[in-house]
């Protein structure tokens, strides 16, 4: 059984989520890996010491530096319909393509699995994750998108593993063009794969009282998160937003400011080893999956915190 | 300009759905169901397309049992001028909805279908992918901002890092992100006027398409439930509670 991980990366560095997509994608078989981008030496010199993996095909076109799902997977079912796995990770990237992929290849796509069951066999939360489905699959060929936080690293060795391999052509779409690029900067961890993430919601008030919080995350050594509200509100960008339809965490610390706890947002951060609720409401729905709840103004509580950590 | 928008009859966001005892699926009887709010989302950016006089016309279509036809009444309520209801009595997955949605795309050829990005039952993030695909139209995902010049359609994406920009030729699909817009309610004068407003009915037999689940749904479960926790009384009783019980900082 042929198993093929579509790694993600924004040209220069690997996105660390591929890493727990191969852990997932070695209990299906052999797993070849495969680099589109407009200059794939960098990140294969990455993937080239990940153990037990065979090829690393790559495909080196201008047109896949900014990786739209057109072309991505248009290649890919040119190349790739042998294969019996396909596997992506669940980021933006892999959600965008994958589907496509399955559409041209009459498949039906499993999204966003955290557990294999078998071969054949997967698990996947529904419903803000309240429930979790198991599907065996019919397909021919299985397109999976793994949820990194249910899934260990790949381990790295110090021997060259995998064999690098350029192959097929792209002939590039008409369809779509790629204009630019407003990308959030920061000096934080990435939020999906921090150690702790501290977040914020409406209850900060406004983007400026975020600073306090911050501060906080600063000190921590923190990712920075934040509910919908926080972002519908303008107080923080998208990209900062921990939920059902958001990003999914699983840090070993998740600090709650100032967020309800509704349903859409916990289905973003429940697998968190520890969460800690600071919310001046006492019977706030966050402080019913806290590990420690901490009934306070937040004005009062963060900044107290923040001068008290060394 | 035409625009087709696809809506579905999903649990309402605020109902907290329990497993069946029989794990066989999740409670449905006597739960409160409404329109996915992605594609409310997808009604109200159409509606203001053609209120700018981009489009001309705003089709909603569903499919599924009768039911649904309710679904389509509130994108008409909302201002859609008329809705399409496949009539299908099996369950179905998105990508027989692709299937289903590429056979009636191609007989009504819509300049634009603009859909939720996903529905908050399933959570699958995929049908409008799988459309395009099938369409081989372009594809704008994910979208927060969109604007339409000529016959092309510039979208602003939310993507893992931020703001993504792309332009896509027309015939294309949208799926709408949260930011995209606040969709209205609809007035009771609209609600009154939705009713004379006419749904076509197809039956999903008549397409001929092959709408076999090729997903088997062996069980449904409880999602594992976490411990209750503890109410600390102080900033220092977090801390100490932090360093040494929980040891993460
Ligand atoms: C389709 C759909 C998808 C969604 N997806 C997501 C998602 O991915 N992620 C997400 O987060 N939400 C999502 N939501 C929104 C979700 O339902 C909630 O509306 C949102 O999470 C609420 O954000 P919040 O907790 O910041 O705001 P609120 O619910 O308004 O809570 C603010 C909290 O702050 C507290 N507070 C106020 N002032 C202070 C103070 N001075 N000190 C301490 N505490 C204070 C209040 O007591 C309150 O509990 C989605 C909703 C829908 C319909």
């Amino acid at each position: 059984m042929k198993t093929l991980v579509v790694v993600d990366h924004n040209n220069n560095k690997l996105e660390k989520s591929t890493l727990n997509t191969i852990k997932a994608a070695l209990k299906l078989g052999n797993v070849d890996l495969l680099v589109l981008s407009d200059s794939c030496r960098d990140i294969c010199n990455e993937l080239i010491h990940i153990k037990n993996i065979n090829n690393i095909f790559t495909n080196e076109n201008d047109a896949f530096k900014n990786q739209l799902a057109e072309d991505s997977a248009n290649f890919i079912a040119e190349n790739f319909k042998d294969y019996t796995n396909i596997l992506f990770s669940n980021t933006s990237n892999g959600k965008n393509i994958a589907p496509r992929l399955a559409g041209l290849l009459d498949t039906m796509i499993i999204p966003d699995v955290i557990e294999i069951v078998d071969k054949q066999t997967f698990k996947r939360p529904i419903y803000a994750g309240n429930a979790i489905a198991t599907c065996k699959s019919k397909n021919k060929i299985n397109i999976i998108t793994i949820r990194s936080t249910a899934f260990e690293e790949a381990e790295i060795g110090n021997e060259n593993v995998g064999k690098i391999q350029e192959i097929g052509s792209l002939t590039t779409n008409n369809q779509t063009k790629y204009l630019n690029s407003e990308l959030t900067k920061s000096e934080r961890p990435e939020l999906t794969s921090a150690d702790i993430v501290v977040s914020g919601g409406r209850g900060l008030g406004s983007a400026e009282n975020f600073q306090i919080l911050e501060k906080l995350a600063d000190k921590l050594g923190a990712a920075m998160g934040a509910s919908r509200a926080a972002v519908d509100a303008g107080y923080v960008p998208n990209d900062w937003q921990v939920g059902q339809t958001g990003k999914i965490v699983a840090p070993n610390l998740y600090i709650a400011v100032g967020i309800s706890g509704a349903i859409q947002h916990l289905a973003g951060m429940k697998d968190s080893k520890v969460i800690i609720g600071i919310n001046k409401d006492d019977e706030a729905p966050i402080f019913s999956i806290s590990d420690y709840g901490l009934a306070e103004d937040l004005f009062k509580a963060v900044p107290e915190m923040e001068s008290k950590l060394n | 300009m035409k625009i087709l928008v696809p809506v579905k009859r999903v649990v309402d966001y605020n109902v907290k759905v329990r497993v069946k005892k029989d794990e066989t699926d999740v409670e449905l009887d006597n739960v409160k169901m409404s329109m996915n709010p992605f594609d409310e989302i997808a009604v109200e950016e159409a509606l203001r397309l053609k209120e700018k006089g981009v489009a001309s016309e705003i089709i909603a279509v569903s499919i599924g049992l009768p039911e649904v036809q309710e679904t389509i009444r509130n994108a008409l309520a909302m201002g859609a001028d008329s809705g399409i209801f496949v009539n299908c009595t099996s369950k179905l997955e998105p990508l027989s909805v692709a299937k289903i949605l590429t056979s009636i795309c191609n007989k009504i050829k819509p300049d634009l279908v603009i859909m939720g990005k996903q529905a908050i039952d399933d959570d699958m993030n995929a049908t409008g992918q799988m459309l395009s695909a099938m369409l081989n139209w372009g594809q704008a995902t994910f979208a927060s901002k969109l604007e339409i010049q000529d016959k092309k359609i510039k979208v602003s994406r939310e993507i893992d890092g931020g703001i993504e920009n792309i332009e896509v030729n027309l015939p294309a699909v949208v799926t709408t992100d949260l930011r995209l817009n606040e969709p209205r309610y609809a007035s009771l004068p609209n609600i009154m006027k939705a009713k004379r407003k006419p749904i076509d009915e197809i039956k999903v037999e008549d397409l001929n398409i092959d709408i076999e689940p090729r997903l088997e749904i062996l069980k449904v479960e409880e999602p594992k439930s976490r411990e209750a926790g503890i109410m600390v009384k102080s900033v220092d009783e977090m801390i100490e509670k932090l360093k040494n019980e929980a040891k993460v900082i």
